[in-house]
């Protein structure tokens, strides 16, 4: 149980982390008209393209103890960030980011101005406007998000290998869990743990899709 | 914020000056609309109305622009400064309802009441509600409203935030006209009863005269005319205002009722016409003719379908097309247009300060309550 805990636990922060990163950054790529937009969204869009080894190989270098992020936190913390949990939750917010950002991104163009507009003209301040009209309008999209970064995230293996390594209890995940038992040729073990994340994961999907159908019925 | 203590201009009334240009468009204007009764932006698409609505709304960024209500400045761009929207008490009526689909009607009522730290007019919740018919709808969710219902719902909501005046953006363009006949009453009403001003922005020239008392016409950007709405509706030298639907409006008092032929009598300074439909004596009604609807001859026609003929004199003859030309006409102290052929404006030899008849085909009649075309032949 411990490694699908930890993915979960992963999964879950990741998550409500890339919810406050993801949220401005898509609703400011839904209404620019900045000549920017273009490289910020290739930007984004990244993880989507490149290889988990290529985006964990980068991550193990700037997060590591001589790296540019990780030397500064290991002066202020003392601790590394390769090879711990916290690494491993910056690195899965970047390589989740795409699946939290694109839907809101989605459902934040289709909102339009209109809406945000009226509010505005009726006393509601630009914050205001967001959490009281924009933001309950893009529910949906808000649904996407969480679940697409948290099952994405759920089936992260390459860049935690390469950032987080096998410690168990810190960075020792599912997938890597999984890996690990094929490796040492324990299949009875691997079958539980696979049978478990197939059957997490097809719950939390089938999840979704009835609350979206809910919302759009609404 | 302390702009709103520095003081300049005449107190009641909204001074404005705007400047914006985008690629295929300029709006460059400097007027000044009175803080009373309905103000009417006509214009036709493109002329810059929307565009100068956005901009005392603070929606659109003006690359010049100053404006200043009943004496406190909202905006002058050459010292940098201008209140955010949600700070200018204003409402505002898009030209599609834009209610919020995830809360009932009272609910979208709350929205701005709720905001309103405001010291504009001040209005009561129960009286919009009934003064918009909108009692039976509080419960419901937009998605389950008519195209008028909700156009009703998104002004109460407008007038609950309690603004100082309220800009409206051809608030019936997207309603057919049944529903525009629906709404329209209601405008009326609102106009009779609650003291709060009104910018109504349309490029339909039988609603202005339906509603309005000020009038602004604006062509390409720019305001070309700018007063009462009567005299501006006389001017028959404005391109936009000469058009098919060119006419004027009179202010008119019902006499009496013929139950036999279904028709009212009605009074003005130029003499009686009869309009058809109940009209109850002792009001007033604004009576809209359209020059179109107007005919000339030098002697009083013995025997016509048309009933209302009235001695008029020339004040004005204006080119119009190639083939017709607008007749500027003053019956006592009102004034109407007509629209006759050149042709007959040479046969008639028509002269400034000639005496003779104008025969009225039909008018169209609008009272506190309604706003019909009235009187076929």
């Amino acid at each position: 149980m411990g490694p699908l805990l930890l993915s979960i636990q992963l999964a879950t922060i990741t998550t409500l982390v890339l919810l406050v990163i993801a949220t401005p950054v898509a609703w400011w790529l839904a209404r620019t008209s900045s000549r920017w937009k273009p490289a910020i969204q290739a930007t984004v869009a990244l993880p989507i393209v490149l290889p988990p080894t290529v985006i964990g190989f980068y991550l193990l270098i700037v997060l590591g103890p001589y790296g540019t992020i990780g030397r500064w936190w290991v002066e202020v913390t003392g601790s590394a960030l390769t090879f711990s949990f916290t690494g491993l939750v910056i690195a899965s917010c970047i390589y989740s980011l795409p699946f939290a950002v694109q839907p809101l991104q989605v459902a934040f163009q289709s909102l339009g101005r209109r809406n945000v507009e009226a509010a505005r003209t009726l006393g509601a301040s630009p914050l205001d406007a967001f959490f009281s009209v924009a933001a309950p309008l893009s529910a949906h999209g808000f649904l996407n998000a969480i679940v697409l970064s948290f099952a994405h995230t759920l089936g992260e293996f390459g860049v935690v290998l390469m950032v987080g390594g096998n410690i168990p209890g810190e960075t020792r995940v599912i997938s890597i869990a999984i890996y690990d038992h094929v490796e040492s040729l324990d299949y009875a073990t691997a079958h539980q743990m696979s049978a478990l994340l197939l059957i997490f994961a097809f719950v939390v999907l089938l999840s979704m899709f009835v609350i979206n159908r809910r919302l759009l019925k609404r | 914020m302390s702009m709103q203590t520095s003081t300049t201009g005449t107190p009641a009334g909204i001074e404005m000056r705007y400047v914006l240009s985008h690629a295929e468009f300029e709006l460059d204007v400097d007027l000044e609309v009175p803080m009373h009764g309905i103000t009417g932006v006509f214009g036709e698409s493109g002329a810059g109305k929307t565009s100068l609505l956005r901009c005392i709304a603070g929606l659109d960024q003006p690359s010049f622009g100053r404006l200043v209500v009943n004496g406190k400045v909202w905006q002058d761009t050459a010292s940098r400064r201008s209140l955010p929207v949600h700070r200018r008490e204003i409402g505002y009526v898009f030209q599609e309802p834009r209610l919020f689909s995830h809360l009932t009607v009272h609910r979208n009522l709350d929205y701005g009441r709720r905001r309103a730290q405001r010291r504009g007019v001040n209005v009561d919740f129960d009286q919009v509600v009934a003064l918009l018919g909108l009692d039976g709808l509080l419960l419901r969710m937009p998605d389950a409203l008519s195209g008028g219902e909700a156009q009703r719902v998104s002004i109460a909501r407008a007038l609950l935030c309690e603004p100082r005046f309220v800009l409206m953006d051809e608030p019936l363009a997207a309603l057919d006209t049944a529903r525009k006949a629906e709404i329209l009453p209601f405008l009326d009403r609102l106009h009779a009863e609650l003291s709060v001003p009104i910018i109504y922005v349309s490029h339909n020239i039988g609603e202005i005269s339906a509603l309005c008392d000020q009038l602004l016409v604006m062509q390409r950007g720019r305001v070309i005319a700018d007063g009462d709405l009567q005299s501006v509706l006389m001017r028959t030298d404005l391109p936009t205002l000469a058009g098919e639907e060119a006419g004027s409006v009179v202010i008119a008092k019902v006499g009496s009722y013929d139950a036999e032929y279904d028709l009212s009598c009605v009074r003005f300074s130029g003499g009686e016409l009869f309009v058809s439909g109940r009209h109850e004596p002792g009001t007033e009604l604004r009576v809209r003719v359209r020059a179109n609807d107007v005919s000339l001859c030098r002697v009083r026609p013995s025997s016509t379908t048309i009933l209302n003929i009235l001695p008029a004199v020339v004040e004005a003859i204006h080119p119009d097309s190639d083939a017709t030309v607008l007749v500027r006409l003053s019956l006592g102290s009102d004034r109407l247009t007509a629209r006759i052929t050149r042709r007959s404006s040479t046969e008639l030899n028509l002269q400034v300060g000639d005496e003779l008849f104008a025969q009225i085909k039909s008018v169209a009649v609008r009272n506190v309550l309604q706003f019909e075309t009235a009187l076929p032949q």
